[in-house]
Formats: C-alpha cells, sequence, structure tokens
C-alpha cells in the first residue's frame, strides 16, 4: 500500500459537487490513492503517493501527474466538478507514464448549472505512456441543473505511446451536457495497443461532435475503437473515426448508432493506408431500435417505453 | 383456457386483401399439450403471432379464461400469462443471457436460479449467463436460449414456433423432455408448439392441421397422426437434419 503525502488535509466539496463526483468518478468520498480534485476552478483536494506525484503547472491552469516507472496496481483519480453558472476554465494536465507501469487513471467532469450563463470545461489531457506501460484511463462527462446556461465541455485528448506499451480508454457521456466536441489524436509506435471504448448519448437539444485520429507508426502497432451513440429528441451527433496505417500495423473502428425520435447522426469513417502492409477496418450502422427487439421483449412482460429503455440501457453498457 | 373464435387476418397485397387465416375457431384446455402442423406457408406461425399480440386479427374474438383479450397489447397478453418463443430469435447488444432472464422471471433472479433455466435447455450455465445475446452466439444457443426465458415465465400458456429449427439432434432430444417436464411441473399451464417434427407430434394431447389458413383437422393424437405420418405434417428427425445441412 503505497504510502499518502497529502498536500491538503481536508477536502473541501459542497454536496452538489458530492453527487457529481459520483456521478463522474464513481466516488462516495475521497478516494484512495493519488487524487486531485477541482471544484470550481479551484483546487479541492490533493494527494500524491510514493510512486504517483501531482503538481500544480506554474505556466498555465493544471496539473503534471508523474508515475514512476515500475508502477504496478495503483490508480489516480482527477475529477473536475463545476457548479457555478458562468463558469469558463481552460485546463491543461499531462500525464507521464513510466515504463512496466500498471495504472488505472480516472478523471471525469461534472457541470451542475441552475444558471442563465453557459458554463464551460475545457481540457488538454496529455498521456506519454512509457515502454510496455499499460494504462485504463477512464473518463466520464455529466451534465444536470434546470438552469438555461448551457453546459459545455470540450474535452481534448492527445495519447502518445512508446513500444509495447497498451492503452484502454473508457470515454461516457450519456446525459445532461449540452454542446461537445470531443477530439482524442494518438501516435503509436511500434507494439503498442490503444483500445476506446466510446459511449455518448444525447438528448433534446444537445450536439455531440467525437474526432479520433489515430495514427500507427510503428510496425506491429494497433488500435481499436468502437462508438456506440444513442440520439434522441432533437439531438446531433457527428462521430468522425479516422486511423492512419503508417507501418504494419492493424486498426479496427467502428461506429454503431440508434437513433430515436428527430435525431439525427452524421458517420463519417476515414481510414489511410500508407503502407502496403497496414490492415485497417471500418464499420458504420446506423437505425432504429429494430422492432423485433422491442417485440421480444415486450412478451416478456415489459411496456414498449420499458422495452427501449432497456435496448438503450444494455446498448450503452 | 385459450379460445380463438372466427378468427381471420388478411393483409394488403399486390392483388388486394390476401387471407392468411380464414375463420379458425380453436380451444386450448388447461393442461394440455397442442401441437399445429400443416405444410409451410399454412399460417401457423400467424396464428402463434395472432395470440400473442403481435397482429390483430381482422375478424373474430380471442378469450383467455373468458376474457376477451383481442384488442390487447402484447405487454398486456403476456402479463395476462401468454409466453411466446419466436421462430428467429432476437440479438441485443449488451444484454446479457442473465438480464434477459431476469427481464423474462418479472422478478430479481438470483444468478443460481437462472442457471438452472439454462441447464433446463441443456447449456453449461457457467460458460453462457454472462454472455450478450448477441452475434456471437449460435442460432442454435440463441433458441435454447429464447427457451430457457419462456420457462423462466412460467405462465398458463406457453407458445413456441418451430422450437427445434436450428437445433441439433443431441439437442432436439433434450427438446422434448424440456417439454415434458414443463408440463408436468406447471399442472394448470397449457403449451401450444408449433411443428411438424414427428418426435414432438408424438407427445401432443391434441394435433391441429393447417393448410391454406383453414383447420383441416384436429382431434387428439392418436386419431390425428397416423394419417399425417410420412407427409410434410410429420417429419422424423434424420429427415429434418438432412434437409438442414442441405440448406
Amino acid at each position: 500500500m503505497a504510502e499518502l503525502k497529502k498536500e491538503i488535509p481536508k477536502v473541501k466539496i459542497d454536496e452538489i459537487q458530492k453527487r457529481l463526483l459520483l456521478e463522474v468518478a464513481d466516488l462516495h468520498n475521497v478516494p484512495e490513492g493519488a487524487y486531485n480534485i477541482r471544484a470550481n476552478g479551484e483546487m479541492a483536494g490533493r494527494a500524491s503517493t510514493a510512486n504517483i506525484e501531482i503538481v500544480s503547472k506554474k505556466d498555465v491552469s493544471g496539473i503534471d501527474i508523474n508515475i514512476a516507472p515500475g508502477t504496478k496496481n495503483e490508480s489516480v483519480h482527477i475529477p473536475v466538478v463545476m457548479d457555478q453558472s458562468g463558469m469558463k476554465e481552460m485546463v491543461y494536465n499531462d500525464f507521464h507514464v513510466g515504463e512496466d507501469c500498471d495504472v488505472v487513471i480516472v478523471a471525469g467532469c461534472g457541470i451542475d448549472n441552475c444558471g442563465k450563463q453557459d458554463s464551460e470545461h475545457d481540457g488538454l489531457h496529455r498521456f506519454y505512456v512509457g515502454r510496455n506501460a499499460k494504462v485504463k484511463y477512464v473518463e466520464k462527462h455529466y451534465g444536470s441543473g434546470d438552469g438555461t446556461g448551457k453546459r459545455i465541455l470540450n474535452p481534448q485528448t492527445e495519447v502518445y505511446m512508446e513500444e509495447g506499451s497498451y492503452m484502454e480508454m473508457e470515454m461516457v457521456q450519456i446525459k445532461g451536457v449540452d454542446s461537445t466536441i470531443r477530439t482524442t489524436i494518438a501516435k503509436l509506435d511500434a507494439g503498442a495497443r490503444i483500445v476506446v471504448r466510446e459511449r455518448l448519448m444525447t438528448h433534446g437539444e444537445q450536439t455531440a461532435e467525437s474526432v479520433y485520429k489515430i495514427e500507427l507508426n510503428g510496425d506491429g502497432s494497433s488500435a481499436d475503437v468502437v462508438s456506440r451513440g444513442v440520439a434522441r429528441d432533437h439531438s446531433y451527433q457527428k462521430l468522425d473515426l479516422g486511423i492512419s496505417g503508417n507501418a504494419a500495423c492493424s486498426g479496427h473502428t467502428e461506429c454503431d448508432s440508434i437513433l430515436m425520435d428527430d435525431g439525427r447522426i452524421l458517420a463519417v469513417p476515414s481510414l489511410e493506408a500508407n503502407c502496403v502492409d497496414a490492415a485497417l477496418i471500418h464499420e458504420a450502422a446506423i437505425g432504429k431500435i429494430a422492432g423485433d427487439q422491442l417485440i421480444k421483449l415486450m412478451t416478456l412482460g415489459l411496456t414498449r417505453e420499458e422495452a427501449e429503455e432497456q435496448i438503450i440501457n444494455g446498448f450503452l453498457k | 383456457m385459450l379460445e380463438l373464435k372466427n378468427i381471420s387476418f388478411g393483409v394488403d397485397s399486390e392483388e388486394g386483401q390476401k387471407e392468411i387465416i380464414r375463420d379458425v375457431s380453436l380451444t386450448v384446455d388447461n393442461n394440455k399439450f397442442v401441437v399445429i402442423t400443416g405444410p409451410n406457408g399454412g399460417g401457423k406461425s400467424t396464428l402463434a403471432r395472432l395470440i400473442a399480440g403481435i397482429e390483430k386479427p381482422t375478424s373474430g374474438r380471442i378469450l383467455l379464461d373468458g376474457e376477451d383479450i383481442t384488442d390487447w397489447s402484447i405487454t398486456d397478453r403476456a402479463k395476462a400469462g401468454i409466453s411466446y418463443a419466436l421462430q428467429q430469435p432476437v440479438r441485443f447488444k449488451g444484454i446479457q443471457v442473465i438480464d434477459l432472464l431476469r427481464i423474462a422471471s418479472g422478478r430479481y433472479l438470483s444468478i443460481s436460479a437462472a442457471c438452472d433455466y439454462l441447464s433446463e435447455v441443456g447449456m453449461c450455465a457457467r460458460d453462457y449467463i454472462n454472455r450478450e445475446v448477441n452475434a456471437s452466439l449460435s442460432g442454435g444457443e440463441l433458441k435454447r436460449i429464447e427457451i430457457a426465458t419462456v420457462l423462466a415465465r412460467s405462465t398458463k400458456l406457453s407458445v413456441f414456433d418451430e422450437p427445434e429449427a436450428g437445433i441439433d439432434l443431441w439437442s432436439f432430444q433434450n427438446l422434448i423432455k424440456v417439454f415434458e417436464r414443463m408440463q408436468e411441473k406447471n399442472k394448470d399451464g397449457s403449451i401450444i408448439i408449433i411443428s411438424h417434427q414427428e418426435r414432438i407430434l408424438e407427445i401432443a394431447d391434441e394435433i391441429v392441421v393447417i393448410a391454406g389458413g383453414r383447420i383441416k383437422e384436429q382431434g387428439p393424437r392418436d386419431q390425428i397422426l397416423p394419417a399425417l405420418l410420412g407427409t410434410a405434417s410429420a417429419v422424423g428427425a434424420c429427415t429434418q437434419l438432412e434437409k438442414g445441412s442441405e440448406q
């Protein structure tokens, strides 16, 4: 068990922020291990461990997370919560993951906006993943509040993967974010592998745009990107999944989307092969919930609405 | 008890209204095992869909225990005690076998109770309980899960549309036992199976032959079955398998 070096002894967060933390990081209270909690633009709590050091950036808002080589089975939580209407912030967080690490990183942003002004959190997360390191990254975005001000989140993620490293990314945004442009770029060296599982649900008048640009630069590198989306009401999603194969590599992207009500979805697949040994595949499917799925669940006693909910929940699980 | 009274059903086609079911009347008493057979395209599956509420008859009434359910939705009929196993089971992304069994049973089902239903249909429960009901499962596996959902519901009327389709011979022998045990366990329940399988016809209490949308014959097994043997309405397991492998 890593020794805790708490820089701030007490975490100052209110009830709304606690609820947001629960939504975005499954946290009921202060997490174990290293963490940094940001609330309304201020640091509300931080802890480093013997192997994971979190330090504030000097030039811009944000933190550096330094994970020592060989760190295994440790986690870092860096949730952001906002419940002040009218806030707009841009944060830069850099993760330096040493060689041979095996760590879990949980990020996420929850915005509660009960006011009239827009609240916006934009963040750039950069991951420098060392040789043979293994990272699981979980990012959840959530919005709540009944104000007319919009909840806006524009996350940018950059991933630089050294030889033999592995990164699994779970990106989830299933409620309450009015506008989002998500951009993820990744550059992989030989033998590195990236696996992305994205879940997006939009409703009301929301718009979500998700762009992936993955470069497979080393022999034996691979990428598997699967984005599942549900667009309800009048919402709009644009999914732009791109892979460039610049070596003997393999890449797979998949857009799988369900349309409901007057939702709209644009799927833009792009594959670029610059090497004769690059094997790239794209799959895309958009459609409404299949009638026979509804019928099957209704014959088990569910109403049409309950059946739809089960199908969507399963789809986004 | 299920009663179909003068049920007709038609669809619009290029040549005008096409009658698929014509004036069918049928009574299925409690604790009866009724097999509906007949040539392909004769209207058997449509009859099952009319009972489950997926299609509504153009004329005639459907009664369950004396109550007129003709205008009831699929959901209301399911809640009233009608179960229906589809001929072509449906695939779901993300929904696991355990989820489907829990929805079917209408209560919180423990893992071990859910496993019992899978074992009942000859599946190694441990391997399947957390599997997604998606394209990674074979047709035969899906079919058996479909039957397990009906077992988990344990309702007064269970309708199976060609339960043997896509099932291999070994599983088929077990399938017969599943229906026999079902009837033993659920004393007040009745079972309707759509099938032209000789082995299934052999365990029926009553057989109904449907052709051209009409009931051609109906009555106790011993009275109906001898004349059917060797025809398309009563096919032996091997014949069916050979036919299946050719397809």
